[in-house]
């Protein structure tokens, strides 16, 4: 795999300036969440310290403030994962309704345990608490996409679809 | 059938957008709020409509907005607490993915109300679908007219943001909230001074639920003494419950705060009673926060008067034999349902959730886990259930933020009310190996029968 | 100027008094511990919860009780506020809670531990904590990393105080560590083992008030009782240059900033001051460093010995800690009732 240079196109800076100035003058740190967001949807998925030295440089902060923060919320990752990562609700709505069963099933289909990758890198299996969908559990959040009322059926296309697709799921709507 | 302020059209094609939403009445709120009302005289309505917050709390919101500083020269913020993760509920979710503008008009009268000229929706990082589509609805509001510079010809600026978190529970804490829109760790602040006084940028802010703020739309509409017409007592309006677990019809319900839990549970107009044809067994009425109840005293007070889906029903007993409202998630347990088993989840939630600034919560959510997983895993002794209820009762109280009050709660609850089902899983660990150990044969206590 | 009363006793403080500075002007049994708070530091203090009190009304203005118990580091004194400390026994029963939660991962390593002797969570453990510990699963470790080269932190003994994080922030430029993750395994960390370098980032080693970070030129070197401390002064540039010198003979082992009562900073010292200057002939010494009677530092030192008190502190002691062995060794008396 070839190392791609930790830098945002002009039109991915641009927008990172746009969001800053989203906040008072001199409150841009403000804009530090949103940003890493886009950074980890930008360079694979994950953030490493070269990328969140680079959000710093952006918002002109200490990069131990980046680094605070990306460790403190669950859905930063500072560690590499699969271009799927498929995160699924293990809290009380969703274990009435069968989330230890999904997770089970996915662990069996994709031969990992939670927080392995398969070996061709394409899925990563996340346990994760309540997402607000437990109307309609059990259920798994991949990129920015709810999937809900799983049955394993379900799961089976769901996983096809994502393999066909074949591209990296990331959260980003902007 | 009920009245439905909030989402009567949520089933209306294409009511996600501007156009559609504005011929349902859409945006009269902002027309009549800027053009023919005072700032103070909105919140006057508001206080008169007796709504209370949506979040969990119940705290009046025109209350709340009353302790709003106004020093000149300084800006003031609405930040809306879009940040929904107390499991079980969702409804914010389903507000916002449905009627997106009827939180952006919320926005708008509320921001005009509390002299705000830029508000921010703090959502939830996992709801990033949801944000985009609220920041279409914020263009096209913007296109409209409804937000920006001199709305309506009156001279009134206000900018309306969406601001996405990352995953935390805790950032539902409103201090929490500022300090994480601030582009920091969601560590609750400690208090005082309030947001009110000091809030996001140290300016005076005022931090909403989802729900409140959509509420002020029908409130101003009709009037506060009309909204406050609905419910009981101090439950004035319609609240948005989130219904989840063991029910045949789950999902999100507006009701009249003057209905029976009986009636939301079992009416064919709301969750069409318990699912697999088993027995309801115990119901958490407002969130994993607030405490369980069996399915006895979920349906009746102590005092034999039917429970009622009200602020002051749902807590009538205290903690005794009494729940609370909370953020209206409601979780039923049939008779399969393991409430050791919940109450451990629950907790793993709490310890996964917690900051970690302060001592009581950092150590003690995690000691309460291991213990819990002992105890469902037929590893624990009799002594593991007065050491749990000894940890809980030293978290509560004696934290920065209500998070470690969150965690205790349930704890306690399950003690209180489910004891022998603890003490069933010391003294028989081979039937309980099973994870599903109450699906062939439920558990049968001695004190409480199952009901219905 | 507000009136307070705390334990019964009434003082008139400044507006902008917190209650644990009230109590620290009254002095004595009223004081709470504190084990983040940090006078010299802003913002410090609310995290570590020993120091809670009970508010048995907020003011003269306000007679109601505040629901909760507060942190009195962070709570201002209102006019007629009332407060309790030691004369609320639940109140010491939730303190008792928090000890037992800030020990519940902390390693008991007390014997390899340099701060042994001079640790805050040893003598809070001591005053408020239980004699035996409830806790039976596995304590959180982490590994030992260097901050710079003359600091080593110990992170598995950290109680997350922040007040190194604010010492960084408030007394050097450029903060390089700070807290990371979050919930039970947060930790405080530099960024990719950035050292820190900077001339006062030694005073970091003085507020922590447990042996998480420590002069790694003092380490294993001495236990602290064995030490003769000595207050002593040169002229510096960068800071006052007035420390303590942590001698064996003429041999310095260790060089502090001088702290007070309440083990607090009495001014910052350089790194100067602190790591490079460990030779007898660089410092004006100004005579032996009073040490508080009951402090392990002053052993072999007993000439001031009220024996009264020692009797009360022992009874006290023994009633606290529940400790049969120790009733029955020094009370033959009741032994003899008993019989």
């Amino acid at each position: 795999m070839s190392i791609k240079e930790t830098k945002f196109n002009s039109e991915t800076l641009a927008l990172c300036h746009k969001l800053m100035k989203r906040y008072p003058e001199g409150k841009h740190k403000s804009a530090l969440i949103p940003i890493l967001h886009i950074a980890q949807a930008e360079f694979d998925g994950w953030l490493s310290s070269e990328t969140m030295d680079y959000v710093a440089s952006i918002l002109k902060i200490q990069s131990i403030e980046v680094f605070e923060v990306a460790s403190f919320y669950s859905m930063f990752n500072l560690k590499p994962i699969g271009k799927c990562m498929l995160e699924v609700c293990r809290t009380a709505p969703c274990w009435l309704n069968g989330a230890d069963e999904l997770v089970a099933y996915l662990e069996k289909k994709l031969g990992i345990k939670v927080g392995e990758t398969t070996k061709d890198g394409m899925f990563t299996i996340k346990t994760v608490e309540c997402l607000g969908s437990c109307g309609t559990s059990p259920m798994l959040q991949c990129g920015a996409k709810y999937y809900e009322n799983l049955t394993n059926q379900k799961t089976d296309e769901l996983l096809e679809n994502l393999k066909r697709e074949n591209k990296r799921q990331t959260y980003t709507a902007y | 059938m009920g009245r439905k302020l909030l989402i009567e059209h949520v089933h209306v094609p294409g009511i996600e957008t501007l156009e559609v939403y504005r011929s349902k009445g859409g945006y009269t709120s902002v027309e009549k709020a800027i053009k023919t009302m005072s700032p103070e005289a909105v919140v006057e309505e508001v206080k008169k409509s007796g709504l209370r917050g949506r979040g969990g709390a119940g705290f009046p919101t025109g209350l709340k907005w009353s302790f709003l500083a106004k020093p000149p020269g300084v800006a003031r913020y609405l930040v809306c607490n879009a940040d929904e993760s107390e499991p079980g509920t969702f409804k914010d979710r389903y507000l916002m993915e449905k009627i997106p503008h009827a939180l952006i008009e919320g926005m708008i009268t509320s921001s005009y109300a509390l002299g705000a000229h830029t508000s921010y929706i703090y959502i939830r990082g996992e709801y990033f679908y949801v944000a985009r589509i609220l920041e279409q609805a914020i263009d096209e509001a913007y296109a409209a007219g409804w937000l920006g510079k001199n709305i309506l010809g009156s001279g009134y600026d206000l900018d309306l943001y969406v601001h996405i978190g990352a995953g935390a529970y805790i950032c539902g804490e409103e201090t929490a909230l500022l300090e994480s829109l601030e582009g920091k760790r969601g560590n609750p602040r400690i208090k005082p001074p309030f947001p009110a006084i000091a809030g996001l940028y140290g300016c005076p802010t005022v931090v909403n639920n989802v729900e409140t703020i959509a509420a002020v739309v029908p409130i101003v509409n009709e009037g506060g003494c009309e909204y406050a017409k609905i419910g009981i007592g101090k439950s004035t309006g319609t609240k948005l419950i989130s219904a989840g677990g063991h029910l045949n019809k789950p999902g999100v319900y507006e009701i009249e705060m003057s209905i029976s839990v009986e009636e939301f549970i079992y009416s064919d107009e709301y969750c069409g009673g318990i699912s697999g044809g088993k027995k309801l067994k115990a119901c958490v009425p407002g969130g994993s926060s607030v405490p369980i109840l069996p399915a006895d005293l979920l349906l009746t007070t102590a005092n034999g008067e039917k429970r009622m889906m009200t602020y002051e029903s749902l807590s009538d007993g205290g903690f005794a034999t009494g729940s609370m409202m909370g953020s209206g998630g409601f979780i039923a347990y049939n008779e399969t349902a393991c409430i050791v088993r919940n109450t451990w989840n629950f907790s793993r939630f709490y310890h996964h959730e917690s900051c970690g600034q302060c001592s009581p919560c950092r150590e003690g959510t995690g000691w309460m886990e291991k213990i819990l997983h002992r105890l469902e895993n037929g590893h624990g002794k009799m002594e593991d259930i007065d050491l749990l209820w000894d940890i809980q009762r030293k978290i509560e109280g004696n934290t920065i933020c209500p998070l470690g009050d969150a965690a205790a709660w349930p704890v306690a609850a399950a003690i209180r009310h489910f004891r022998e089902e603890f003490e069933y899983h010391v003294k028989y660990p081979e039937k309980i190996k099973d994870p599903n150990h109450f699906h062939k044969q439920s558990f049968l206590s001695s004190k409480q029968s199952v009901t219905i | 100027m507000p009136k307070v009363t705390i334990d019964n006793i009434e003082i008139e403080v400044p507006e902008g008094t917190t209650i644990l500075q009230a109590a620290r002007m009254i002095g004595g049994d009223v004081v709470p511990p504190a084990m983040c708070y940090y006078s010299n530091l802003k913002t410090s203090g609310g995290y570590c919860r020993t120091c809670i009190v009970k508010v048995s009304q907020a003011s003269a203005k306000d007679p109601r009780p505040m629901p909760k118990p507060v942190a009195s580091c962070r709570t201002f004194v209102q006019d007629g506020m009332v407060v309790q400390n030691t004369t609320s026994p639940e109140l010491l029963e939730a303190r008792k809670g928090v000890v037992e939660f800030l020990l519940i991962n902390h390693p008991l390593d007390c014997p390899i531990c340099d701060q042994a002797g001079e640790c805050d969570l040893q003598n809070l453990a001591y005053e408020h904590g239980a004699a035996k510990t409830r806790y039976d699963f596995e304590r959180r470790t982490f590994e030992k990393i260097d901050i710079g080269n003359k600091i080593k932190l110990h992170m598995t003994r950290c109680i997350l105080c922040y007040r190194c994080v604010k010492v960084a922030d408030q007394l050097t430029d450029g903060r390089v560590h700070g807290v990371m993750n979050r919930g039970d395994v947060s930790e405080i960390s530099t960024y990719i083992q950035n050292a820190v370098e900077n001339d006062f980032s030694g005073n970091m080693i003085d507020v922590c008030p447990v042996g998480a970070l420590t002069d790694n030129t003092f380490r294993f070197k001495s236990r602290v009782w064995f030490t003769n401390p000595l207050d002593a002064h040169r002229a510096c540039t960068k800071c006052t240059g007035k420390v303590v010198l942590w001698t064996k003979g003429n041999e310095v082992l260790r060089v502090s900033a001088r702290k007070d009562k309440y083990a607090e900073v009495e001014e910052w010292i350089c790194n100067d001051c602190r790591f490079e200057h460990k030779n007898m002939e660089d410092w004006n010494v100004e005579g032996a460093r009073k040490t508080a009677h009951d402090s392990v530092i002053s052993q072999n030192h007993y000439e001031n010995i009220d024996l009264q008190k020692l009797k009360l502190e022992i009874n006290r002691q023994i009633k606290h800690q529940g400790g049969k062995k120790i009733k029955e060794v020094y009370t033959q008396a009741q032994i003899e009732n008993k019989k």
